[in-house]
Order: structure tokens, then C-alpha cells, then sequence
């Protein structure tokens, strides 16, 4: 029976793929690890190898096609002996792999909103310009990624300050384990776009060491997991030094990289460190959503004197959003922002929480509650008067975040609650969190540990007594 | 085994420079600065017996000809950092002993507000870049300082101080493969005093020769008499030479000593009285030089008196300062959080 060749998944978030070249043509024969084709992912370009040995019978997808989704048959191959005729419309095999294809990207019910870009589309909110005021009405407005807008935010400070250089694991020849800094060894060199050895501890140091001399130094880590073999610098160096100092030295730098869960990567590549580094006096800690504010921040990050803690999500960085075109988009840091308006409840989030938010809200209006979505987009220092503002005219919060609930963003802003809009709040607070357990790797498993739409518009309904 | 020698060998840089004879007023300048270091941390005890002083205070007593004779072999514009018995580093880099002495009492006129204490103080001025009380962290952040020369292109050398027990940290190791790699302009000077905290360097460290530590990273290392502050200059000429020309970092294991316990609170029980007492009757840095400028004839018993005279008065002025400066006010406890 022909066998089907399905368009792979290499990387853990990978959806889609360009399908950029065959190697091999219709009539060729393959042997088990032949490359048969080039496909071009989000973050690099990689070869397909054949598993099976045949004739490559048909083509299914020709090359240049663009956005090929896992698990679409490419093409198929014969056992010797069989021809083309051989090449019926038994797509069961196909169907298969669809169901395998949903349960190992994050497509599932957990996570039906980072699956189809229609989706994500209709989702997104409308650019909101009322809080940044650097954007005037009228402004053009280009699409791009998360990952291109922070690439743009490095580049354009790089080229303005002398002193800004990035360094990492694979940030500079690799062009970035995801392709966050592609292309900028090329316009700025090896001098200021620097490969590390796998080295977290040293190089944090070292970038301390490199702005405490008053060089502005962007350290990205391959993921914030890694971060932890340079929590020691991060605190004990970056955060407490100027404040050690009575004010004399500090360190102008950022820490940047992806931040909390992928896809099935399991517990020790799935941490949300987002309350550990906001529990920090020292530190600013920043964990933008959308590309806008990706760079609209990065850069507000990279100017400021103090260390920042920048987190990224891995999910989001092919995410597309609107951003204004402006010679020079800066945000200022610390400013929560009303994304969508509502007056039954406030839903407070951040990062890709907000993908959650936003759906929920979506549904939450069909049944005609209006929930008011805040992003928060800065941690620390936290905008809670802008959820204060907000818990005045709905009366209730939800918060919402992939970590954990104990110690969290949720249980801070409870307690700025309690402390700041007591007497407004009708319905207590409630968290939907990541659950209270290490990051599972089966699917099913790890869809449970997040937080989920359903999760919240229950909590909404909940706390609006409906 | 043999071949494994031969590398570690060819990795070290050869011959330890040979002290090379200091001239009068070499000698005399290791003397006062040696004296005031000395003198500065005696006093420091004291004050830390009378309540002045709180928290951890790691005295430098014993151990002077190092950061003396590192310092005479510097220019302008040099850093250094060291870890938390940074005292001596302090006086050595020209900073105020007021404004020293001040910081470990917690008084408003500290180098760091009296907001770091005697082990987190700073002078971006005087090019002292700390005063780090986590071990070994200051290894990392001294080579980004020397990271830093070499992306400006400049000449300057950063001077990285850590001891026998920070050799034995992670990051040291993390620092020299990225300090070989890129050739950075850090000398790494390894205050080797025979005891991390209570643990001896036999108890604590499989390679006890400290100057092999960067073998496998290719660095340079050479073990230096460091009770000698002639010995210690050359060493230091030599390595800074290294360093500005461009070969990357050089290790120094300096030989030495110190008196006091770990910390004012440590009973020093792991180490016999006899120990002690030898060094400091055979080997004191700041003996040699009295002698040898007393033997040569280069001062009398009283032009050394005279000077012992002035040290006195600037730490006693500076034990002075510290104990009737002001507490910081309270409003400074939120500042310099952020800027």
C-alpha cells in the first residue's frame, strides 16, 4: 500500500510550514534517510528525510507553498512493485495523523485560539491607542510578528546607541535559537551581537559585570528556564547593586527571552517565572502580548538605567498584530492597558494570558456580560491603579496567568484588592491560574495544567452571580 | 599521567618573575599603604567589639602585600573587584578611610550611604567596582568589566581578587573559557590564604597549585610569594603587560596569609596558635619592608615612627568621623531602588 509522507512538525510550537524546495522528483527512488525536500519553519530551514524506502510516486503539495499545516500530506511513496495506480483516496491514514496532529500541537480545547490564524485574528483586539499617547489617530498601522517587532526594537537601539550589544547562546551565526535576533550579526557584527559558550551563570555575570562599566548589554536566554543557573547574578548583582551603592553604580540592562509554557515540553522547559522576578525590588519586569507593546517596550527596556527583566512567550512570537509605523515607537513602562472596554467585570492578564482573556470575554459577551480586559504588560512596578479604576465600575476581578497560584500576579493583585478598592468590590477575587503541579508532557495532561477559556467565563459567571 | 603534566605545564607561564629590588621610595610608599591597611583593620576590630560595627566584617590583617603591590603595578583608569574582605582593596584604590570606616558603622557618610556595609562598597571614581558578598561572583562580573575595555578598545585591565575557597566555584571556570576565548584584559588574582571560611585548601580542593586553575582554558598561571609585596609588583608588571597587549586574561595564585579569623565571629579552632604566630613572626608583609628599608639605611627608627605617627591619626580621624556621623536618614531607605 503507498505510503503517505505528512508534512512534519520540527519544533515543539510549530503549526505550519513553507514546503521551500523537493529534492526529490516524482519517479526518483528513495532510501530510509534520504532527504526528500526543504521545509522552511518560523525558525529555520530544515531537511525532510524519507523513513521509508520506494519510488516517490506523487507530489501532493508543490514546492513554494506556503503555510503547509502539520500533518497534510506531501506526498506519497510506493513499495516496489506498486505504480501510480496504486495511489487511491484512502485518506485514513491522513485522519490519523490530523488527530495527532491536534493533540500535539497546543490546538486542542485548552488552547483552541493559538490554533487556527482565523481564529487568532478575530480575536485580536483593535489597535487601542488611548494610553500610548506617542500614537496619534490616524497612524499607519503595518502588521507584524512578535518576533519581528522585537528583532526591529534591538536593531533600531543598536543603531541609536553605541553601547547597546546583545548577547546569548546562538543569538548571533545561529540567528537565534527562535529567530529573535535574525539578521542583526549581519548589520552590527560580531563586536556587539555576541555568541556565548552555554554558560548562564557566567554570561549574566559577565553582562552585569559589562553594565556595571556602563555598556547597556541585552542578555537573552535561550528560555528564562535556563535563567535559573543565573538567578543568583540577576538578584544578588543587577537588582541590589545600586541600591548597595547608595545610588553611585547600577547596571542598565535586559534580561530577555521566551518565558513560561511552549508545547509539551514538560516541566523543567514550562516555568512562568513572571512572580518570581516581580517579587524583586530592583528590578523592572515587563511581559508584554501584543507585537506593539513588544516594541514599544523592549525599547523603553533597553533606554532604561535600571535592570529588566524582559519575558517573552515562545507561542506569541509568531503571533501578528498591528503595530504603528513610527520612526520611533517607544511605550512607557509600568502602564497597564484597557484592551477591550467592558462593565461587569474586570479580567486582568498578561503575556499569552491574554489570548485566554480576550476569548473569554469574546464568549462572555454572547451572554451578554461585558468584561473589561487589562493587560497588564509591565509587572513590576504594577499598574494597579489602572485595575482599581477598572474594579470601580464592575465591582469584580479575574485574574488570569499560566504560573502558579500560590504567590502569584493573582494573589498580589487580590491583595492590592483588599487593600486598594475594598469597599467596591462586589464578589471576591478569583485567580485562574496554571495548576498547582509540575508541567505534564502528554497533552491531554498539559491542556488541564493551564488555564483554559471555560476556567475563566466560569470564574466570570461566578463572580457576576450568573 | 605524564602527558597530563606536560600540558598543564606548558599551560603556565614559566619563570615567576624574580622580586625584583624596590627602590626607597617604593618601599616606602608599600610601607604606608601596607600600614594604613593594616592599621585600618585593627581598628576596624576594635570598633566591631564595641557594637560600632554590625553584621559580617572580614578583616585583611596579614595579607596587605597583595593588594599593595597589585596596585603599584596599575595605571589609571585600571578597575579591580573583589569579594567581601575588600577593606585593603579599598585603601589600596585611594578611597577616603573616613568614607570606608563610615560605610561599616552605617553612617550616612559611607561610601554607600550606609546602605551596603562593609561588604558592598563602591567607587565608580576610584575605579573600585566592590564589595560582592556572594562567593565567586565578582569573578564573572570582573571579566564583563574586562569585557567592557576590550569593546571600547581601550588598554585598560580589570583586576578580578578572589580566594582559595571562590576558586572552587562554577562560574570561576564559566569566566575563564569566555575570558580565553575572547581574550579579555583580566588578570585573576587568587588570594590563596590557606583556609576558605574553616576549610583548609588540602580539605577543600583537588588541585591545591591554584595557578594551574586555567590549564584547561589555556590561561597563563603563576604562583607568587605574596607575603612579599617586591614579589607581588612583578608578578602584577608582568601580567598587566600580558593583559594590555592583547594575549587575553593571566592568573595569579598569590601565596598568603591571614591573621584574624574569617570573620569577626570565627574562633579560628581549625588552625593551631603556633601556625599563626610563625607567619607573623617569620614572613609579615610589612616586617620585610620595615627591615629592609631599616638594614639599607634607607630610614631611621624614628622617620618610621613618624610615619606609624600619621597612619594613626588618619584612622583614628576616620574611627572618628564613623562614630559621630549620622545615621542615614530614614527617608533614604526608598531611594536608589531604582533610577
Amino acid at each position: 500500500m503507498p505510503i503517505q509522507v505528512l508534512m512534519p512538525a520540527l519544533s515543539p510550537t510549530m503549526e505550519k510550514g513553507n514546503l521551500a524546495k523537493w529534492i526529490k522528483k516524482e519517479g526518483d527512488t528513495v532510501k530510509s534517510g534520504d532527504v526528500i525536500a526543504e521545509i522552511e519553519t518560523d525558525k529555520a530551514t530544515m531537511e525532510v528525510e524519507a523513513v521509508d524506502e520506494g519510488t516517490l510516486g506523487k507530489i501532493l503539495v508543490p514546492e513554494g507553498t506556503a503555510d503547509v499545516a502539520v500533518n497534510t500530506p506531501i506526498a506519497v511513496i510506493l513499495n516496489n512493485g506498486e505504480d501510480a495506480s496504486a495511489i487511491a483516496v484512502d485518506n485514513s491514514d491522513a485522519e490519523e495523523g490530523q488527530r495527532v496532529a491536534e493533540s500535539r500541537a497546543p490546538v486542542g480545547e485548552g488552547k483552541p485560539e493559538l490554533s487556527a490564524p482565523a481564529v487568532v485574528a478575530a480575536m485580536l483586539p483593535e489597535p487601542q491607542t488611548q494610553d500610548d499617547p506617542e500614537v496619534v489617530p490616524g497612524t499607519e498601522m503595518v502588521t507584524m510578528t512578535v518576533r519581528e517587532a522585537l528583532r526591529d526594537a534591538m536593531a533600531e537601539e543598536m543603531r541609536r546607541d553605541e553601547s547597546v550589544f546583545v548577547m546569548g547562546e546562538e543569538v548571533a551565526e545561529y540567528q537565534g535559537a527562535y529567530k529573535v535576533t535574525q539578521g542583526l550579526l549581519q548589520e552590527f557584527g560580531a563586536r556587539r551581537v555576541v555568541d556565548t559558550p552555554i554558560t548562564e551563570h557566567g554570561f549574566a555575570g559577565l553582562g552585569v559585570g559589562a553594565a556595571f562599566a556602563g555598556l547597556k548589554p541585552i542578555v537573552e536566554f535561550m528560555t528564562f528556564n535556563f535563567a535559573m543557573q543565573a538567578i543568583d547574578q540577576i538578584i544578588n548583582s543587577a537588582a541590589k547593586t545600586l541600591y548597595m551603592s547608595g545610588g553611585q553604580m547600577g547596571s542598565s540592562i535586559v534580561f530577555r527571552g521566551p518565558n513560561g509554557a511552549a508545547a509539551r515540553v514538560a516541566a523543567q522547559h514550562s516555568q512562568d517565572y513572571s512572580a518570581w522576578y516581580s517579587h524583586i525590588p530592583g528590578l523592572i519586569v515587563i511581559a508584554p502580548y501584543s507585537a506593539a507593546d513588544a516594541k514599544g517596550l523592549l525599547k523603553a527596556a533597553i533606554r532604561n538605567p535600571n535592570p529588566v527583566i524582559f519575558l517573552e512567550n515562545e507561542i506569541l512570537y509568531g503571533h501578528a498584530f498591528p503595530v504603528p509605523k513610527l520612526d520611533d515607537y517607544v511605550l512607557p513602562i509600568g502602564k497597564a492597558k484597557v484592551v477591550r472596554p467592558g462593565n461587569n467585570v474586570t479580567i486582568v492578564s498578561f503575556s499569552i494570558g491574554m489570548t485566554y482573556a480576550l476569548k473569554a470575554a469574546e464568549e462572555l459577551a454572547k451572554k451578554h456580560i461585558m468584561a473589561e480586559v487589562i493587560d497588564l504588560r509591565t509587572l513590576r512596578p504594577l499598574d494597579s491603579a489602572t485595575v482599581v479604576e477598572s474594579v470601580k465600575k464592575t465591582g469584580r476581578l479575574v485574574t488570569v496567568e499560566e504560573g502558579w497560584p500560590q504567590s502569584g500576579i493573582g494573589a498580589e493583585l487580590a491583595a492590592r484588592m483588599m487593600e486598594e478598592a475594598f469597599d467596591y468590590l462586589d464578589a471576591p477575587v478569583v485567580r485562574v491560574t496554571g495548576k498547582n503541579v509540575p508541567m505534564p508532557y502528554a497533552a491531554n495532561l498539559e491542556r488541564l495544567a493551564l488555564p483554559s477559556v471555560a476556567e475563566i467565563v466560569d470564574a466570570a459567571k461566578a463572580v457576576t452571580y450568573r | 599521567m605524564a602527558v597530563a603534566k606536560k600540558t598543564q605545564e606548558a599551560a603556565v607561564g614559566g619563570e615567576a618573575p624574580r622580586a625584583a629590588d624596590f627602590t626607597r621610595e617604593q618601599e616606602l610608599a608599600a610601607y604606608r599603604e601596607m600600614l594604613l591597611i593594616r592599621r585600618f583593620e585593627e581598628k576596624a576590630g576594635q570598633m566591631y567589639g564595641m557594637g560600632l560595627i554590625g553584621g559580617f566584617c572580614h578583616l585583611y590583617i596579614g595579607q596587605e602585600a597583595v593588594v599593595v603591590g597589585m596596585q603599584m603595578a596599575l595605571k589609571e583608569g585600571d578597575q579591580v573587584i573583589t569579594g567581601y574582605r575588600d577593606h585593603g582593596h579599598m585603601l589600596a584604590c585611594q578611597m577616603d578611610p573616613k568614607g570606608v570606616m563610615a560605610e561599616l558603622t552605617g553612617r550616612r557618610g559611607g561610601y554607600s550611604k550606609g546602605k551596603g556595609g562593609s561588604m558592598h562598597m563602591f567607587s565608580v571614581e576610584k575605579k573600585f567596582y566592590g564589595g560582592h558578598g556572594i562567593v565567586g561572583a565578582q569573578v564573572s562580573l570582573g571579566t564583563g568589566l574586562a569585557f567592557a575595555n576590550k569593546y571600547r578598545g581601550n588598554d585598560h585591565v580589570c583586576l578580578t581578587y578572589f580566594g582559595d575557597g571562590a576558586a572552587n566555584q562554577g562560574q570561576v571556570y564559566e569566566s575563564f573559557n569566555m575570558a580565553e576565548l575572547w581574550k579579555l584584559p583580566v588578570i585573576y588574582v587568587i588570594e590563596n590564604n590557606r583556609y576558605a571560611m574553616g576549610t583548609s585548601v588540602a580539605r577543600s580542593s583537588a588541585q591545591q597549585d591554584f595557578s594551574k586553575r586555567g590549564a584547561s582554558f589555556n590561561i597563563p598561571g603563576e604562583q607568587i610569594d605574596g607575603m612579599d609585596v617586591r614579589a607581588v609588583k612583578a608578578a602584577g608588571d608582568k601580567a598587566v603587560a600580558w593583559c594590555r597587549e592583547g594575549n587575553g586574561p593571566y592568573i595569579l595564585e598569590m601565596q598568603t596569609y591571614r591573621y584574624r579569623g574569617h570573620s569577626m565571629s570565627d574562633p579560628a579552632k581549625y588552625r593551631t596558635r603556633e601556625e599563626v604566630e610563625k607567619v607573623r613572626s617569620e614572613n609579615d608583609p610589612i616586617e620585610q619592608v620595615r627591615k629592609r628599608l631599616l638594614d639599607k639605611k634607607w630610614a631611621s627608627e624614628d622617620e618610621l615612627k613618624a610615619i606609624d605617627g600619621e597612619i594613626r591619626t588618619i584612622v583614628n580621624e576616620a574611627a572618628e568621623f564613623a562614630t559621630h556621623d549620622a545615621e542615614p536618614d530614614p527617608s533614604e531607605l526608598y531611594t536608589d531602588v531604582l533610577r
